[in-house]
């Protein structure tokens, strides 16, 4: 039977570049986005996307009732956070004075600081938008074939910061170093857009609907 | 400091056909967007632009399936803009697969509908597209103002201020084209762009004059931008984007090659 990929839909983001990108790297999967326990459960992935405010996926989430299916599928079935879909993840973000996320990683999100200074004499743009390097800090199956040190597309105001060093798979550099990309057992979750960072992004979710952990 | 400076090819898009002829070499279909954007993806663009110019408001709809076909195919960052001017327009074109709309007019009448728009879908999607005409004469102070319709109407409202004001308003990237140098071919106006960059707190692309490689240069060099939108020269082969790339890297600018 093919695969069944699950796209979690709460509202939040472009879900439509998600699930293209997927359907692209694994034409024979089925692909849907959605909010459905049931579909959801039977999934043999799920990617969790993610775009806006903390405060708002975190409702979005509690209103779709994601809450319980997303803890779910981190413990059993390989599983991709993108963008808010990394954050959310974390225990506590400042952003809109301060937000309760769901706690599966230990760590919180900060903002990037406005005081940092960029490049030509000019302060640091935020948000971080484009294309960075990001270097691969620990061996993961996510990145075979995908050079150290590519460019992946990222739009953030706010990065996170994992308690734990070791849950750090990846690291860019933008005023500061910051980990941009977390993985722990079967879950991996950047913070970057791998379905809008063309090649590089591609061959990235092409490891993922491929990968079997153990 | 490791961020790529963006390279930007922008298509004018006419009831779902590109105008202002596209010449690649073996190209089936010199209107025909996908295939363009395709070509543009495969040498290296970073992001692409599609401005909407459909007078027929009949036609509109054509934009959203060129979009949507677009963005099934070509897995890098797009920007649609022109006749942008509700929230439902907004929530139209991110829902077939753009990833930024660029307000511009609308913004002018109603700089409320960015600030909307931002709380609504985020301001990383949120692009504004400033229109700004040099009015300071020999000798004065350096002044713009933004004009609307395509550089014909004056606003009397000034760039600076503006820009200022879009970027409080959650505008997440500051589109800026020079009026005075649209069409010229004799580079951006590093001034203007400077000047804004060092404004807002947001990324600024760089739009309009660009003839050859090097201007692309100076609009980061010396107006500060984030990244250069072009549409003539690689519309006419005269530059691949790759080209362009290996130019501003030769010239110390940082690009994803």
């Amino acid at each position: 039977m093919n695969q069944r990929i699950a796209v979690l839909d709460y509202g939040m983001g472009n879900l439509r570049s998600v699930s293209k990108a997927i359907e692209h790297v694994a034409p024979d999967a089925e692909v849907r986005v959605t909010d459905d326990h049931d579909w959801i459960r039977k999934a043999d992935r799920v990617v969790f996307p993610g775009q806006g405010a903390a405060r708002d996926c975190m409702a979005a989430i509690g209103r779709h009732h994601l809450n319980q299916a997303i803890r779910e599928a981190v413990e059993e079935k390989p599983f991709l956070g993108i963008c808010m879909g990394l954050q959310v993840l974390m225990e506590f973000s400042e952003e809109n004075e301060g937000t309760e996320l769901l706690g599966i990683l230990p760590g919180r999100v900060i903002r990037f600081s406005e005081e940092m200074s960029g490049e030509r004499g000019l302060p640091l743009k935020i948000p971080h938008m484009g294309w960075s390097r990001v270097e691969q800090v620990q061996p993961h199956p996510l990145w075979k074939g995908v050079e150290d040190g590519s460019r992946f597309y990222f739009v953030h105001s706010y990065h996170v910061v994992p308690e734990d060093e070791r849950l750090v798979a990846g690291v860019t550099e933008y005023g500061v170093r910051f980990a941009s990309a977390l993985a722990r057992d079967n879950l991996f979750a950047v913070q970057f857009h791998p379905e809008k960072s063309a090649d590089a992004g591609l061959r990235l979710l092409e490891n993922f609907v491929r990968w079997m952990p153990s | 400091m490791g961020l790529a400076k963006r390279i930007i090819p922008c298509l004018d898009v006419d009831a779902g056909r590109v105008v202002k002829g596209v010449k690649f070499v073996e190209i089936r279909d010199a209107g025909d967007p996908v295939e363009i954007a395709r070509r543009y993806n495969e040498e290296g663009a970073d992001e692409i632009t599609f401005l909407d110019i459909t007078a027929s408001s009949d036609e509109r709809e054509t934009m959203v399936h060129v979009v949507e076909q677009v963005a099934s195919e070509v897995f890098i960052p797009l920007t649609v803009g022109g006749g942008i001017r509700t929230l439902e327009d907004v929530r139209r074109m991110l829902m077939a697969g753009a990833d930024k709309v660029a307000i511009n007019t609308a913004a002018v009448f109603n700089p409320k509908f960015v600030r909307e728009a931002a709380d609504r879908f985020g301001s990383q999607c949120i692009v504004v597209a400033i229109d700004a005409k040099r009015v300071s004469g020999k000798g004065e102070p350096l002044r713009w103002e933004i004009f609307t319709h395509g550089g014909r109407k004056p606003t009397g409202i000034d760039a600076l201020e503006w820009a200022r004001k879009m970027a409080d308003y959650g505008a997440g990237e500051i589109l800026l084209t020079s009026m005075d140098r649209d069409g010229t071919r004799i580079g951006f106006d590093n001034e203007l762009n400077r000047a804004v960059a060092e404004t807002v707190p947001v990324p600024l692309i760089a739009s309009g004059g660009v003839g050859n490689l090097q201007h692309l240069v100076e609009g980061i060099t010396e107006g500060g931008a984030d990244a250069v939108l072009a549409a003539s020269i690689f519309h006419f082969g005269e530059y691949s984007i790759g080209e362009a790339k290996r130019y501003m890297a030769e010239h110390g600018i940082e690009v994803r090659l």
